[in-house]
């Protein structure tokens, strides 16, 4: 656990480890319950001052934070009668994107979502959540899949990018990615994009031409990522910090540049501190999107998606 | 039919290893000093070895287009500074000194043309105005292509050359990858054909959106062309890339791209290829 914690979240995690004893050895001293509750309410003044002036930076460490809740972690919390289906049905299954049949809210769903692991052994078969070609010919497979059969298409984006390999080149990642955008933009069912931890780039676009796009309130959304950024940039990818702050990937920025249509706030101290609680909120902003959306025909929603699109970026008539 | 940016676009000499005061230049491919004139007639393709240099926009549309013609559309977007980005130089002033070199206002043209009588949406990128890179007003002019295909029922040629999304404008850039294939698809949905051509380079968002998406996807001979940089690819797997890796060739051998045209073909089968694809409305009209 303790590897687990970043610089800056130290103080928090020092309490809340000792808040954690106190309430362990509860059960053999109740006189310790006043003392606990001390703690508890000052463990959340820190964790409100610690998160209310984090770095961009900062913000990009907790996005990829490994104890962050992961896509399964959200089916487990939000998904009944989950069903997850496998593979391209042309080379092979990939399991750095996850996705299947399930329940939300009483209304049958597909979810897919980019599926990092969580220990070094997981992470070989998860490929740290980036995805092959295979990857994104499962999800257009089932993007048409939802089209058929009418199934609202939830999806869960957490990926520092597609997988650069040569074999990803062979097997043509370009036109999986792009197939991937060609699809979601013309199926006729409501489709909503969480931005559960990192979007990274085009392979996290893949999952995201989305009726309505909601972030995290510590995930982050970026053409790049800040590494490869400040080494295109300065041909130095320790200068990543200074990249994240002009990048304008966090969350409030993302608002502001419309890419995103809100925010969903994590519970104090980060999403990592409490995934039930996270889902849970997670679960009501999709419910509230999923609500407007139902009611609108299949053409609505394929024009719906495609004028959030449109309107996406600046231009101006030169003078 | 003389265009007035044709000699601005046409003189990027900074490009070419001059030799004797311009008339003599040294083949990128083969070495083999060429005289700069024959270069130019046969569009920048070397006689010895066929190295396919670098050619400008405007001798593109001589080369493909009839009487080289290009009616643009949204000539006149130019693009914002929506993240108010820097990086030393700040975007509007790397906006402008590209501006300054190329004559053109972004990194894409658009408009109107005909291939041997046949009407077509046509669209070329510019490598040389900031790599090619796609930010907004790339993606608008795609889009808007696209839509302006659909709506006059024309195919459409798109020409690519692009290190892909444009850094300088951040994730609005990637979501033009979103818009210009949203576009794309609906020009695909009213049964329209689309040519897409790759040259060299294309890739990263511009690789990754639209370009493979064509009825027919063409590249130039040995373009360098695909998802993920080598020097990415290099250091994610630590180890060397093979010969010939993201080359045309290998795309070709791959499945990834369905021919390789030398420039002296293409508009021949682009031709070629439009009456096939046109051929069931050729039949409707009579």
């Amino acid at each position: 656990m303790a590897s687990h914690v970043l610089p800056f979240e130290k103080p928090l995690a020092e309490l809340l480890d000792r808040v954690a004893g106190l309430r362990a050895a509860l059960g053999s001293d109740p006189s310790l319950r006043v003392e606990l509750e001390r703690l508890e309410a000052h463990a959340a003044v820190v964790a409100r001052m610690l998160f209310s002036e984090l770095t961009p930076w900062q913000k990009v460490q907790l996005s990829r934070h490994p104890k962050r809740p992961y896509t399964l972690d959200y089916i487990q919390h939000l998904i009944s009668d989950f069903v997850e289906l496998h593979g391209d049905r042309r080379f092979s299954e990939d399991a750095a994107i996850v996705a299947g049949l399930g329940r939300f809210g009483g209304r049958s769903v597909l979810v897919i979502g980019h599926q990092k692991g969580r220990a070094a052994k997981e992470n070989v078969k998860r490929n740290f959540g980036m995805a092959q070609p295979e990857g994104y010919r499962k999800a257009d497979r089932l993007y048409t899949i939802a089209d058929r059969f009418q199934l609202p298409i939830l999806s869960f984006v957490d990926t520092p990018g597609a997988y650069p390999g040569i074999g990803a080149e062979e097997r043509g990642q370009s036109e999986a990615i792009g197939a991937c955008l060609a699809t979601l933009s013309r199926v006729g069912v409501p489709v909503i994009t969480t931005i559960i931890g990192e979007g990274g780039s085009g392979g996290a676009l893949a999952l995201a031409v989305a009726n309505r796009v909601h972030v995290l309130e510590y995930g982050t959304y970026a053409v790049i990522s800040p590494e490869g950024c400040a080494s295109i940039l300065w041909k130095d990818g320790t200068k990543a910090p200074e990249a994240a702050e002009r990048m304008r990937m966090t969350a409030p920025e993302l608002l502001k540049l419309g890419v995103v249509d809100r925010i969903v706030c994590e519970p104090s101290g980060g999403a990592h501190r409490d995934a039930a609680a996270t889902a849970a909120l997670v679960g009501q902003a999709i419910e509230e999107a999923l609500t407007e959306l139902l009611p609108l025909s299949r053409e609505e929603l394929v024009n719906d998606r495609y004028a959030r699109f449109r309107r996406l970026g600046t231009v101006r008539i030169a003078s | 039919m003389t265009w007035p940016e044709k000699r601005r676009l046409g003189g990027s000499a900074k490009e070419k290893k001059t030799l004797g005061e311009g008339l003599f230049r040294k083949c990128d491919g083969c070495d083999e000093t060429l005289e700069t004139d024959a270069l130019a007639a046969t569009f920048e393709v070397c006689p010895k070895c066929e190295h396919h240099h670098k050619l400008a926009p405007s001798r593109w549309r001589d080369l493909l287009l009839d009487d080289g013609k290009l009616e643009q559309w949204d000539a006149n977007l130019v693009a914002c500074d929506p993240l108010e980005f820097t990086d030393g130089k700040t975007y509007p002033q790397r906006l402008a000194a590209a501006q300054r070199n190329t004559g053109a206002n972004d990194a894409i043209d658009t408009g109107l043309a005909s291939i041997d009588g046949r009407p077509i949406a046509y669209g070329a990128f510019f490598f040389s105005f900031m790599g090619g890179s796609m930010g907004s007003v790339v993606g608008e002019k795609i889009a808007r292509l696209f839509e302006g295909a659909k709506e006059r029922r024309l195919p459409v040629v798109l020409l690519q050359a692009s290190g892909g999304a444009r850094m300088q404008e951040g994730i609005l850039s990637l979501m033009q990858m979103a818009k210009a294939v949203a576009a794309q698809e609906r020009h695909r949905g009213a049964g329209l054909p689309f040519l897409s051509v790759l040259l060299h380079p294309t890739t990263g968002g511009v690789a990754a959106s639209f370009a493979f998406l064509g009825d027919v996807n063409i590249a130039e001979p040995r373009a360098l062309i695909g998802f993920a940089g080598a020097r990415v690819i290099e250091t994610t797997i630590r180890q060397k890339l093979p010969e010939g890796f993201q080359r045309a060739e290998f795309l070709l051998e791959h499945g990834l791209v369905d021919r390789i045209l030398a420039r002296s073909q293409m508009r021949n089968e682009f031709s070629v290829l439009l009456s096939h694809l046109q051929a069931h409305t050729a039949r409707e009209v009579g």
